[in-house]
């Protein structure tokens, strides 16, 4: 089963199903609201692929991707006030919400948003850069384990603090209320769906990538530095390099995730981008499976569905839920629930093996 | 064959005054095993450490004309001074192809990196018939047992075309068999290569070495040949002190 899973036909045939279920099940069985949610959910599966990779495959423990979420969510907001700002009162309008704060000019670093393309651009390189910089700043200095953890959270609940100090981008209430996306209006329940399918591709996207950079040399470079980084420096490499292009693209994934998780859900605002958020997108990918593939994705779409189906029911226990599920993987199952298979294997190998075995050990 | 690859002029290492390696002086050269021997304490493993860059020091290390002090450790790697450590060092997860093919792509470009491996590269198999571990190709480096792992870690300087090996006790807690094994495939990869051994076990080296250097307290106490070194009586005082003492306290525990 496990050969099949990782041989080329496995791997379309996997893709295939996951296609067929994304964007041929879940649109006929989910009403326009679920499906929106759904939508949302796979945002977050989007950032948890790229934890994934940092975490799982480069034991980099980000608890602060946030920053990148916040980075890609915030600059696509910009764009989508600006576009709405452009449609009400014709180009050089301030957007409305400025307008209720008092903001009269339009801020010089919101002029360059007006234009579509600079902002996708700026989507996908601002929040890479930001990571290669302060990658090298931090790997290069061989700061690693949780003092880089700390380091990370430290960082979203700053981000989070700047964004609420910022009047020119919604403070504390963020940016909410878009009308349009490239030219689309958002209410559409057609758009609606073209949006989820936006979605639901870019998650096929994130998980090609992660899978290619985990298969090529690379990926066994990165599991070799996460195991002995040390030996890899002697054997001459440059370990902190190694550790920048996957917090890099990590970063990336997370920036795109933010992003579409705009449009789909009509507002950012700090509460979405701090410290609690970013400890969410690692629980998802903690109780999936941070070292597989499929496991960070089917941890974060579980952990979201079940904060949404539990909040709707018992809206006070949700926060219990979420601490003992956390504390449940962590003692009983490390591996998540994508080591539950391998598990199983390893259990019934013993079984059927029983005592004679021994011998050999 | 007297080809000079490695030399160490007054090498020193201070840890908050105290001086671990004190003016210690050390040629390695090429075709040769070149044993550091010495008691607990008395630097050779900081003096491995000070050349590969992982501790800094004062006074020279130069290879094939170039000063390593002050080099980053990847770049001293690159420069093809390879070193193993006391526990083997492998990446337990990954096979033993996997950790040949590794060592052996320093110099890889980013285009062959993300790409996946087609098939190994030719000094990885031969490596690993080299180091008797071809038929173990596809088995996690984890799962090897103890001198499996020693053998492979030195596999991998040899595909990382490393030309001067610093080994840091590569047969403690081997048997005989395997330290005979060992100690052969020491001098069949000196042909070519400096090979330096830092051991504790004199049996070892009396059957390997093809030049001795005994430190004691940081300082080079003696060098030379295997017959000359043993036959020192500063050396004969600091081993067989070494033993007296143990002999008192083992008595002392009695």
């Amino acid at each position: 089963m496990s050969k099949f899973l990782q041989s080329r036909l496995g791997t379309w045939s996997g893709f295939a199903a996951a296609a067929l279920v994304l964007f041929g099940l879940a649109p006929l069985v989910l009403s326009g609201f679920r499906l929106g949610l759904f939508a949302q959910f796979i945002c977050y599966a989007i950032v948890a692929v790229g934890i994934g990779l940092a975490w799982g495959r480069g034991g980099m423990l980000t608890l602060g991707q946030g920053v990148f979420f916040g980075m890609g969510a915030y600059l696509m907001a910009m764009h989508l006030k600006m576009a709405d700002a452009e449609f009400r009162g014709g180009p050089g309008s301030v957007p409305d919400f400025m307008e209720l704060a008092g903001i009269r000019e339009l801020p010089a670093y919101w002029a360059p948003f007006a234009s579509p393309v600079f902002t996708v651009a700026a989507i996908l390189i601002l929040p890479t850069a930001v990571a290669v910089l302060l990658g090298l700043a931090v790997f290069k200095r061989r700061v690693k384990g949780a003092y880089f953890a700390i380091l990370s959270q430290a960082l979203a609940g700053a981000f989070a603090i700047l964004l609420i100090g910022q009047q020119s981008l919604g403070g504390f209430n963020g940016l909410s209320y878009f009308r349009y996306f490239f030219g689309f209006t958002i209410n559409d329940p057609v758009n609606q769906r073209m949006l989820y399918f936006i979605t639901a591709a870019a998650l096929l996207g994130v998980v090609a990538v992660a899978l290619q950079l985990r298969r090529s040399r690379y990926g066994e470079l990165l599991v070799a530095v996460r195991d002995a980084e040390e030996r890899v420096r002697f054997l001459g490499y440059d370990a902190a390099n190694v550790k920048v292009v996957a917090y890099a693209v990590a970063a990336l994934f997370a920036s795109i995730a933010g992003a579409l998780f705009v449009p789909v859900v009509g507002i950012i605002s700090p509460a979405s981008v701090g410290i609690v958020p970013s400890i969410m997108f690692i629980l998802g990918v903690a109780i999936g499976g941070r070292a597989t593939l499929v496991g960070p994705v089917v941890g974060a779409l579980a952990v979201a569905w079940a904060q949404t189906a539990l909040s709707e029911q018992f809206p006070s226990a949700w926060t219990y839920a979420q601490g003992l599920l956390f504390v449940l993987v962590i003692a009983l199952l490390p591996g998540g629930i994508a080591s539950i298979p391998a598990l199983a294997k390893r259990l019934k190998k013993t079984r059927t093996a029983s005592t004679p075995a021994e011998a050999t050990a | 064959m007297n080809d000079i690859a490695l030399t160490c002029t007054d090498v020193q290492v201070a840890f908050d005054g105290f001086k671990a390696v004190d003016g210690v002086d050390l040629t390695l050269r090429r075709g040769e095993v070149h044993f550091l021997i010495g008691p607990n304490g008395a630097g050779k493993t900081t003096l491995v450490d000070a050349v590969t860059g992982l501790t800094p020091y004062t006074g020279s290390v130069v290879k094939d004309g170039t000063e390593l002090r002050g080099k980053k450790v990847h770049h001293i790697a690159r420069a093809g001074v390879g070193r193993t450590f006391q526990t083997a060092a492998v990446f337990d997860n990954l096979t033993v192809a996997q950790n040949l093919d590794i060592a052996a792509g320093a110099a890889r470009g980013p285009w062959t990196l993300l790409r996946r491996r087609k098939h190994l590269p030719e000094s990885v198999v031969d490596t690993m018939k080299r180091i008797g571990l071809a038929e173990h190709a596809d088995r996690a480096a984890g799962t090897l047992a103890h001198g499996q792992k020693q053998w492979l870690e030195i596999g991998m300087l040899l595909v990382g075309d490393a030309d001067v090996l610093l080994l840091d006790e590569p047969i403690a807690g081997m048997g005989h068999e395997e330290r005979e094994t060992t100690g052969a495939l020491l001098r069949d990869i000196a042909g070519e290569r400096a090979v330096a051994v830092v051991e504790h076990d004199m049996d070892f080296m009396r059957a390997n070495a093809s030049r001795v250097t005994v430190l004691h307290a940081g300082s080079v106490l003696a060098a030379g040949g295997v017959d000359e070194v043993s036959a020192d009586p500063r050396v004969q005082e600091v081993y067989l002190g070494a033993e007296r003492g143990k002999e008192t306290a083992d008595a002392a525990a009695a």
